[in-house]
């Protein structure tokens, strides 16, 4: 039963990380080739830093990514609160309902649906040229939500009530009482919703597809072009560089949880 | 006590607001956008042409059912096999497995590209023990229920993982000791304890695979349309939004009756494990 079980473990790794070793290699191939290996060469690294297009794509990408998680933070946090504390349960569920449409439905009808009301908006408004970085900004908040809430909402049940109230009898107002007492005690899945909304927004591409316009370009959004037409192997230069990111910022997470773990266990003892 | 529930129901206020006006507005445009025509008005020219991509939304319905029964297929023993091995070893395997899912959709189903064309990798080995295929394997519907398998893989093993490394070990203890043998124990006592990861991979891998328009453009090479190539095409070339409202709406519709299904299954699993 062991070696059954070694052997299809490995397998499936095989098939998760067969397309990315291909991918790899080939980007360090000096010819444009995707069949034949002509040899070893870090060319199509260099076009990459070169490319204006890709760098500007990363920075629109990192400015989205940090603007839109951190707004849906502090709007989901707030809402997260304020959903805990609900006591019409009619109320509480229909909220929930709302809040995770964006979760359950496809991405293509999210985009397809923000992006009507975008263009009904600026017929209204008369504003051509409506879909831009602020319309990608408010879908990315949007889709972020409800993960921002789903990671807070859990630990506020946790936490005592008491506590709260403690901070108020000691003097502090409703609003410092909340940054004193409680934000403390969940800013640990607070800070797990932030990473969360982070990599959704550095991700999505179905969403942002439909809501962006001609002068906004995110990275996937500048792969999706690359793919399009005939692809350059900087393409998988691109890649591979996104890959070992990735890998590296995975490891150090999990390196500082292990680390905390640790540390808490010593505590204990 | 009144001051901090004054407080509260503020601060839920502007995700309320936002939730209205960027949740609830939009689908309702996609509500009115699919029952009217180009000059606004009332009509079910839309919702009557649906009728012309019968086989397009067949083929969607078929092709998601397809990569999630495979999903489940391939996921539900590899997350068994993960949650036996020790804890330490649990957590490297398992960030294994979500390492690809951080790469992008786009980058993951190209490279399936590179490997399934004709001068591909995949072609290349099998010509050299003769059962190459002289055009390669890209552009047919089994490379797009491939692409969908592949991408959303993770979505289904991360959940049933979740549910049964938390299994309490007594109760499939117990299981073995009453004379359970290794079948009945798994498929009596773990699956039906594993149904609520199983049921959320499932809804996490169909969802996408139904509604997925980039996997059938790159790996169906257009002679497998889907609805979401429907959909997008109404939207970013032909610009017929009534249209493209229209099949998104009848996308929804059928998501939410397959949950209505599913979910209805699993009740009645539960409370049958109740008795």
């Amino acid at each position: 039963m062991k070696a059954v079980s070694r052997f299809y473990l490995a397998l499936v790794y095989v098939f998760l990380y067969a397309p990315i070793a291909v991918l790899i290699f080939f980007s360090f191939n000096a010819g444009r080739s995707t069949a034949v290996f002509e040899g070893f060469s870090l060319k199509w690294y260099g076009e990459v830093v070169k490319d204006s297009a890709t760098l500007t794509a990363l920075q629109n990408t990192l400015v989205l990514a940090v603007l839109s998680s951190i707004a849906a933070t502090v709007i989901g946090t707030a809402a997260a609160v304020g959903i805990d504390r609900m006591r019409s349960k009619v109320l509480k569920s229909a909220t929930m309902s709302i809040t995770n449409v964006p979760m359950m439905n496809p991405d293509i009808v999210t985009g397809i649906s923000m992006m009507l009301l975008f263009v009904f908006a600026g017929r209204l408004l008369h504003v051509n040229n409506v879909l831009g970085f602020g319309t990608l900004l408010i879908a990315h908040i949007t889709f972020n939500l409800p993960y921002v809430i789903l990671n807070v909402l859990p630990k506020l049940r946790q936490t005592d009530p008491h506590l709260e109230e403690a901070a108020q009898d000691l003097g502090c107002t409703p609003l410092s009482a909340f940054f004193k007492a409680t934000l403390p005690s969940i800013m640990g899945s607070v800070f797990s919703g932030l990473i969360m909304a982070f990599t959704l927004s550095l991700d999505d591409f179905v969403i942002s597809y439909f809501v962006t316009g001609p002068n906004f370009q995110t990275l996937p959004l500048r792969i999706y072009a690359m793919t399009k037409k005939t692809v350059k192997p900087d393409m998988y230069a691109l890649s591979t560089i996104i890959f070992f990111v990735i890998l590296l910022l995975l490891v150090l997470i999990n390196l500082s949880q292990a680390r905390s773990e640790k540390k808490e266990k010593a505590l204990r003892q | 006590m009144k001051k901090s529930s004054f407080f509260s129901r503020m601060a839920v206020a502007p995700h309320m607001v936002w939730a209205v006006v960027f949740i609830v507005v939009p689908l309702l445009a996609v509500i009115y956008y699919a029952f009217t025509n180009a000059k606004g008005q009332f009509s079910f020219e839309s919702i009557f042409k649906l009728r012309d991509y019968l086989p397009t939304i067949g083929l969607s319905m078929w092709f998601g059912l397809l990569s999630t029964v495979i999903c489940f297929l391939l996921a539900y023993p590899f997350a068994y096999f993960l949650s036996q091995k020790q804890a330490n070893a649990q957590r490297t395997m398992i960030l294994l497995v979500m390492l690809p899912m951080w790469m992008n959709l786009l980058i993951r189903t190209y490279s399936w590209m590179l490997i399934l064309e004709r001068n591909g990798i995949l072609n290349k080995l099998l010509t050299l023990i003769g059962l190459g295929r002289p055009n390669g394997f890209l552009n047919t519907g089994g490379a797009v229920v491939l692409g969908m398998v592949y991408n959303y893989l993770p979505y289904m093993i991360l959940p049933i993982f979740t549910i049964m490394s938390k299994l309490d070990r007594s109760v499939i203890e117990a299981a073995q000791d009453l004379g359970g043998s290794r079948f009945n124990v798994l498929f009596r006592v773990i699956f039906p304890l594993s149904l609520p990861g199983v049921v959320s991979g499932i809804t996490m891998v169909f969802v996408p695979s139904v509604s997925t328009f980039y996997i059938s453009q790159k790996l169906g090479g257009g002679s497998f349309l889907l609805i979401g190539d429907a959909i997008e095409s109404q939207f970013q070339s032909v610009n017929n939004f009534n249209l493209g409202a229209s099949l998104s709406l009848i996308l929804m519709v059928l998501i939410l009756i397959s949950m209505a299904i599913m979910n209805r299954f699993t009740d009645d699993e539960e409370g049958g494990m109740i008795i």
